[in-house]
């Protein structure tokens, strides 16, 4: 739903059905809402038949990359005599995204739920949920719904009494945004400074503790147990008739400029101009959208032209020169210095590097300043190619894409908004309406 | 604005020591009793010991506000890694105190979701009304430290800010005054 807003009637809501139902944080009203009915029903299956519903849903990561996750779930290979772990990925930090926190502050046994299954499933006996520092209240109730599931035998070393053992822990992070790229989440959980691996070798080679190892976002992990319990083919039907890629239902975080931010699920596909207009309500009195990046701040920013003709699925944003990333929509409106917003964003990228790759280092770095030099009135017109240049050399070019997403939103900006910069490079005020309509 | 992972070996500014343990006071153990038993109970989640390696280091800060190096030396004996390792883990993440801090340390986010909606409006209104000034160093009272953040993913509820553990949505410059106030 729409949280903290009600649910608006075009939403499909699924997984955020008991955002704000303080009931369905503990176990026994989980329980009445159908909680661990999957988890017994998997546990009764073979990790392979586990397999085989999620692929066959169509089910992709929600973390950003939107990986198939039963094809990435089928690269474990159970019973090959190694250990092996699952890593939920619950260090969301991408700016413009917060649905996995609202996850994990409202269905807390959801995650623990989904984290079993996904476990049971590429034959770990040990899932570790990775949760960044900042989300204390998350962290609360995540530990408090373990020590429940622990308590009433769902976890341990004989899992529902079926004698077969999942471990479900949770790991604080300590604040750190690289940490949600996946191996730098693993180096970061076997206590070193998180600096992405080269790859491959790839996790479900070797991973966490050198082991095979399967990471999955926290959206994805919650989405199996309804998968298991409704079927594949209802899974499916939530999607574009036409475009059988993109299934399932997505939460889309809301921020910016905007009438009514808040966490909204919607069926794959839906039209974001609705989104925009009809559940988030539109734009602030007075004003209109100016840009919008539709999947966290690490994806093509986009005109509100653009971003209106995209259908909400990986294909839709895709089409229109963009990505669905992290479902992030981050709405900037005509009372905003874009540019300062462009110069922010390259700081948070600055800000955030591990600093291990060139590009990147020195490139977060330069873009800042070149930018923040332009917002400060004393830019020149050779900047803009300098900084076209320089994201040309962040680009493709790394260990992970932190360097390819801080090149991102500057070459994107730049592209689409042209004017905005030129006219601060000419020290010409920017037409903006004035910020206290609202 | 924050200084840059890259530029420095921490996030906080050298400051004011007024609140919290001086680098100078002798050592007292964390991990005695029962932080020792928290600690050999998170140790068996892992099939290796530098994995408690950020756990402990929480347990640390969580007794003493911050990590001191001796702290970090206690820490490194206890998880057998030299104080050198574990000094720049702690360096590698923003959350770790390698100094003392305010009673409230206050941590406003301003990445572009934030700042769109007016979180520098609200960073100045703390300066202001703390009495700290500058961002980064604790008022004279040893009460507030405020600095800015990168994105602390809760965008939809423009300004947040976290309160030592806590978190406020919504904050303006407006409530910030009754906001402090709570605080005690």
């Amino acid at each position: 739903m729409g949280f903290p807003h009600p649910p608006h009637d075009r939403e499909s809501v699924v997984l955020s059905k008991y955002f704000g139902d303080k009931e369905a944080i503990g176990l026994e009203g989980w329980r009445k809402r159908g909680g661990y009915v999957a988890l017994q029903k998997a546990l009764g299956m073979t990790p392979a038949e586990i397999v085989g519903v999620v692929k066959e849903s169509g089910l992709r990561g929600r973390g950003g990359a939107g990986f198939p996750t039963g094809v990435k779930w089928s690269f474990m290979k159970p019973g090959d005599g190694k250990p092996h772990y699952l890593c939920c990925n619950a260090d969301e930090s991408e700016p413009g995204t917060f649905k996995d926190r609202e996850i994990m502050r409202w269905t807390p046994h959801a995650l623990v739920e989904g984290c079993a299954i996904g476990a049971y499933a590429i034959g770990a006996e040990v899932a570790y949920v990775y949760i960044r520092g900042e989300y204390t209240e998350a962290l609360d109730r995540m530990n408090a719904a373990c020590k429940e599931a622990y308590a009433a035998g769902i976890l341990g070393t004989n899992a529902m009494g079926t004698g077969k053992t999942v471990h479900v822990y949770v790991h604080k992070g300590a604040g750190a945004y690289i940490c949600g790229e996946e191996t730098a989440l693993m180096n970061s959980l076997e206590g070193r400074r998180g600096n992405p691996r080269i790859k491959p070798p790839f996790p479900a080679v070797a991973g966490l503790f050198g082991q095979p190892t399967t990471i999955n976002n926290v959206e994805t992990l919650v989405a199996v147990p309804h998968i298991l319990n409704n079927g594949a083919d209802w899974y499916k039907k939530f999607g574009r008739a036409d475009n059988p890629k993109s299934t399932g239902t997505k939460l889309f975080s809301v921020c910016g400029n905007i009438q009514r931010p808040g966490n909204y699920e919607v069926a794959m596909g839906f039209p974001f101009k609705d989104f925009l207009y009809d559940l988030c309500g539109g734009p602030l009195p007075g004003r209109q959208f100016k840009a919008i990046i539709p999947g966290g701040i690490s994806v093509p920013i986009q005109t509100r032209e653009e971003a209106e003709n995209s259908p909400m699925d990986y294909e839709g944003f895709v089409a229109n020169g963009t990505m669905l990333g992290s479902g992030g929509v981050i709405v900037i409106d005509d009372a905003q210095n874009l540019v300062k917003q462009i110069a922010r964003a390259a700081r948070f990228f600055a800000h955030e590097s591990c600093a291990q790759c060139t590009q990147c280092r020195e490139g977060t770095a330069w873009t800042t300043k070149i930018l923040e030099r332009i917002v400060a009135g004393e830019g020149s017109t050779e900047d803009l190619d300098t900084l076209l240049e320089i994201g040309e050399q962040m680009t493709g070019k790394t260990i992970c894409v932190l360097s390819d997403s801080c090149a991102t939103p500057v070459k994107s900006g730049i592209e689409k908004f042209r004017g905005d910069f030129e006219a601060l490079i000419k020290k010409k005020k920017v037409h903006m309406v004035p910020a206290q309509v609202a | 604005m924050s200084a840059t992972r890259n530029e420095m070996g921490g996030e906080r500014a050298p400051g004011d020591l007024a609140h919290g343990l001086h680098e100078s006071a002798p050592h007292v153990p964390v991990f005695t009793g029962a932080r020792r038993a928290e600690l050999d109970e998170l140790l068996t989640r892992y099939p290796q010991k530098m994995a408690a390696l950020l756990p402990a280091l929480w347990i640390v800060q969580e007794e003493r506000g911050w990590v001191s190096s001796d702290a970090m030396a206690e820490v490194a004996e206890v998880l057998e890694l030299t104080p050198a390792y574990v000094k720049g883990v702690v360096s590698f993440y923003t959350m770790y105190h390698q100094h003392p801090v305010g009673q409230h340390f206050i941590q406003v986010c301003t990445t572009s979701p934030c700042n769109v909606c007016g979180a520098e409006d609200v960073v100045n209104a703390l300066l202001k009304h703390t009495g700290c000034e500058e961002l980064g160093v604790t008022s004279a009272d040893g009460k507030y430290t405020v600095i800015e953040v990168e994105c602390l993913g809760a965008c939809g509820f423009a300004t947040p800010l976290m309160v030592n553990e806590k978190f406020i949505e919504s904050v303006t410059p407006e409530t910030v005054p009754a906001l402090l106030a709570s605080l005690g």
